[in-house]
């Protein structure tokens, strides 16, 4: 069983964002670490190949400056490969170049499954996945929060705004993932170090058959024309607990007639 | 006045009414354009008084789907009905399973961006210009659609008011839904809803919300005493839900459930960016937790810096003995 995984390569979380004053996307040309939200596909990725009883597990990302820390990271914890698209003309690509450029990329390697997060943790348009099925004609179902494989293809819980539905679906297919689908592994010492030698295939937009035009400033046709300061919520009063400071939340309860 | 006609992706409740979401919506873009349509997977007939009462003249609708999932069948049905009907000038979806998973298949079979997680839309000259909140809610990026053709956009609930224009019940009529072959090949089996009691997580005026500082599963069981006990409803942040402590219905934030309650009391939630876009609308704020630096005392009215397992238990005791 072969399965390509989506990863995003994102500024860390933990660190305050900055956007780019000249066009006002976000900065991503510092380091830039494996997405949490995308480290739940790589896991179950590694699980269900496993329990097929073997196969493979390809990272595709696509990153400036051919960023590869965070596909390290995913190799580590036991990806065999990775294809990276890294091209100066991607700068600015919105979602549906992303889609474009990630489904070209996936093609080439043929997988029987594409796994996904449902949006990454900077920018969350949380449609790539669903347009990746769509320029590839597949199946897809999003929001899966447990994947078993079948002997009639995928069955899977997909998460709805009243509780779940119970979903099969044939394979090849794209499926998003919650966070929480299963527990990632922590990149052992061994597996970090064979990471360093596992092949990371770079490759252009050109490579992929893809032109300029589809893709960066020129294909988004969408332009941030300004960004403001949202109105500041005041932060109030704060005090430490010395055991009765629940009486200051029943004061407050109380002004607000709650009780 | 820019716009000559705007669909607006219309939703259901169990019920079978249309969701306070659509509405919302289409309060907007009844603003926006002179005629203003809804299209809709379930059935036409519940949802057209409400849809008619907010602005909307007809409703395309299919009828429900059966087990097909919604984005590449009601893609296509979008699709064609623009080949028959014309193209409006947008479509606006909500920011749900369905609406995201429709617009992105839509995207892609005519070709055009997308814009999502929209709190504001102006029109601006023969465009739309979207409002997006960014870093925790922090800055608003202005974003104009720059394409020829449909302008697609998903916004968020509770963006907009959702006041009644007076109108008649919406014309319903078919909207044509065809085999649309191996793409939407996925099947729904069953279907399960999550059981639980009091009120509505988004529509109540009091949320008691635990994330990962409630310390377990157990302790959390307090979040649903002090719930009950002020008529509200728990909520929980994705941390917890993640780890199985309590169902997805219970989620508060980017991915859950948007609240503005009148009070939203925060126990053991550091306040990650996920979780303040779905709560910082709140009239006033309560957080207990113990770290001081955490980002949720930024957006509280009332902060307490202390263990939240310690503090909620005496809090439902003080409570409990004035009643």
């Amino acid at each position: 069983m072969k399965v390509a995984v989506c990863v995003k390569q994102i500024p860390d979380p933990a660190l305050p964002g900055e956007l780019d004053p000249t066009d006002n996307t976000l900065k991503r040309d510092g380091k830039l670490i494996l997405d949490e939200s995308d480290s739940y596909g790589v896991e179950l990725a590694l699980q269900l190949v496993e329990a097929a009883g073997g196969g493979s597990v390809t990272l595709v990302s696509m990153a400036p400056n051919n960023e590869v820390s965070g596909l390290r990271t995913a190799l580590a914890m036991g990806a065999d490969d990775a294809v990276l698209i890294s091209d100066d003309a991607l700068s600015g690509t919105d979602a549906l170049g992303t889609a474009k450029v990630l489904a070209a990329a996936i093609g080439r390697v043929e997988p029987d499954l594409v796994l996904a997060g449902v949006e990454s943790s900077d920018g969350y348009t949380g449609t790539v996945p669903e347009q990746i099925a769509a320029v590839m004609g597949l199946p897809s179902v999003g929001f899966a929060k447990k994947i078993e494989i079948g002997d009639d293809g995928l069955h899977i819980e997909r998460q709805t705004e009243l509780g779940y539905d119970d979903v099969v679906c044939p394979m090849p297919a794209v499926v998003s993932v919650t966070a929480g689908v299963v527990e990632p592994r922590y990149p052992s010492f061994k597996g970090i170090m064979a990471a360093k030698k596992k092949p990371v295939d770079q490759v252009t937009i050109a490579d992929l058959g893809i032109s300029a035009d589809q893709v960066g400033w020129a294909g988004a046709r969408q332009e941030i024309v300004s960004v403001t300061e949202a109105e500041a919520r005041e932060a109030g009063e704060v005090i430490e607990d010395d055991g009765e400071g629940y009486q200051r939340i029943v004061a407050f309860l109380e002004e607000l007639k709650v009780i | 006045m820019g716009l000559s006609k705007i669909w607006v992706y219309a939703e259901a409740t169990p019920d079978g009414g249309p969701t306070s979401l659509t509405l919302e919506i289409l309060s907007k873009a009844r603003e926006l354009a002179d005629t203003v349509e809804c299209v809709t997977s379930a059935d036409g007939g519940p949802m057209a008084e409400g849809l008619g009462a907010h602005g909307a003249t007809a409703v395309h609708a299919a009828g429900g789907l059966g087990e097909s999932l919604p984005g590449p069948t009601m893609a296509a049905a979008l699709e064609g009905l623009m080949g028959s009907a014309g193209a409006p000038d947008a479509i606006f979806f909500g920011q749900t399973y369905e609406g995201r998973d429709v617009m992105s298949r839509l995207s892609v079979a005519l070709d055009q961006p997308v814009l999502t997680n929209n709190v504001d839309v102006v029109v601006d000259g023969d465009t739309l210009v979207v409002e997006e909140p960014v870093f925790g809610g922090t800055k608003n990026v202005h974003t104009a659609f720059r394409n020829s053709g449909v302008k697609l956009a998903t916004f968020r609930p509770k963006s907009f008011n959702a006041e009644p224009s007076g109108g008649g019940a919406a014309a319903v009529s078919e909207l044509a839904t065809g085999d649309v072959g191996a793409v939407g090949a996925a099947r729904v089996v069953d279907r399960h809803a999550e059981e639980r009691s009091g009120p509505q997580l988004d529509e109540a005026a009091v949320v008691v919300a635990g994330g990962r500082g409630m310390g377990d599963a157990e302790r959390y069981q307090v979040i649903e005493e002090l719930a009950k006990l002020l008529g509200g409803a728990p909520g929980a942040s994705r941390a917890i839900v993640d780890a199985g402590w309590v169902p997805f219905a219970y989620q508060v934030g980017q991915t859950g459930k948007v609240v503005k309650p009148t009070v939203y009391l925060a126990a053991g939630i550091s306040g990650a960016t996920q979780h303040l876009v779905g709560m910082k609308g709140s009239k006033h704020i309560i957080a207990v937790n113990k770290d001081p630096e955490a980002p949720i005392f930024s957006v509280a009215d009332l902060g307490i810096i202390g263990d939240a397992h310690k503090v909620l238990p005496a809090l439902v005791e003080a409570i409990r003995a004035r009643q």
